[in-house]
């Protein structure tokens, strides 16, 4: 049930953000800090993310097979290989890493 | 055709990664109808999928579906829509089909890339969703094919073609590394929402130019509102 609010409270704020976009006199957003502040949260989130789902288990700090997965990501993602190659890599490693060192 | 098949495969990613994230069939269909921005719905399922709070999930998407309010900015002037037609319009405002839009020569070519995008990616995210989701869900045990570690891959993925210039490169670092070393001291999901913290203090800071170094344009690190097409 919380997780239906949740998504209820993420679906109408990311509706309400493109509504306004399209709704609000120019001059309000028209800031250079809100350029700037929009244009570095995908960035700092996404890192904070990539970071917290590889090297955390949500408690405590942990390396495990996910690193070698997110390793191997790196590289396809460096080498410009489409986004289902990325993420197929990403996931056949990290098996295949817990296939050889059981409980990683 | 390279847009569709992008989109098709990054939202059958989705499905699949919102399934092992614990979310049911109903909950990833409900996020890619009505919230239908990629990086939020990523990043709402991460922070449920940790053990977080729903509602930090929720702020983690709003706050990375903030750009798409800029979007609007730059598409107002182009679809000139009022009433039901804007409502209906909002929903379709993504990377993609701003970026389909934005620099056409005429309005009307520019109108015609808005809908035709904006509505094509919206079905084949949907259908690519529910063809991940349901996949999955005949899966016993997703951890053991890897999909956990499919979301941070993902992210990768979304965030590489952003990292212009190497004040971008030290951002994305520092908000790793706090967002990491807060793991232990806080509840699940706000270590992110810090990071978005660090992103708006650092977006707060007037920028120096710098003139000494003017043959390097991409190394001041001045960010843009540029839409990114979410899938290269």
């Amino acid at each position: 049930m919380t997780t239906w609010i949740g998504i209820a409270v993420g679906c109408l704020g990311c509706y309400l953000l493109k509504l306004a976009g399209l709704s609000v006199p120019k001059s309000v957003l028209e800031r250079p800090a809100v350029h700037r502040i929009a244009a570095l949260l995908p960035v700092v989130l996404l890192a904070a993310l990539i970071a917290v789902q590889t090297f955390s288990d949500g408690r405590s700090l942990v390396i495990d097979a996910r690193a070698a997965g997110l390793a191997v990501a790196a590289v396809a993602v460096w080498r410009r290989w489409p986004f289902l190659v990325v993420v197929a890599l990403a996931a056949v490693t990290t098996a295949l890493v817990r296939q050889v060192i059981p409980g990683s | 055709m390279g847009v569709a098949i992008a989109t098709g495969a990054y939202a059958i990613s989705f499905g699949a990664i919102a399934l092992a994230g614990g979310l049911n069939v109903w909950q990833t269909m409900a996020l890619s109808l009505l919230m239908f921005t990629g990086a939020s719905q990523f990043g709402l399922i991460a922070v449920i999928a940790g053990g977080g709070a729903p509602l930090a999930g929720a702020a983690t998407a709003i706050m990375l579906g903030a750009r798409n309010a800029l979007y609007g900015l730059r598409l107002a002037e182009i679809l000139r829509v009022s009433g039901l037609r804007r409502l209906g319009a909002a929903q379709l405002v993504i990377d993609e089909s701003t970026a389909m839009s934005i620099g056409r020569d005429t309005d009307r070519a520019a109108r015609l890339g808005f809908y035709a995008t904006g509505l094509g990616v919206f079905t084949l995210w949907n259908i690519g969703t529910l063809v991940g989701a349901v996949g999955a869900s005949w899966l016993s045990d997703p951890r053991a094919l890897g999909l956990d570690a499919a979301a941070p891959a993902a992210f990768l993925a979304l965030l590489a073609p952003r990292l212009r210039g190497r004040e971008l490169w030290a951002l994305a670092l520092v908000a790793a590394v706090v967002a990491v070393l807060a793991v232990p001291l806080v509840p699940v999901g706000v270590p992110v929402l810090l990071a978005g913290l660090v992103g708006v203090i650092a977006g707060l800071i007037p920028r120096k130019r710098a003139p000494s170094h003017p043959h390097e344009p991409n190394e001041t690190g001045e960010p843009d509102d540029q839409p990114t097409r979410d899938p290269s």
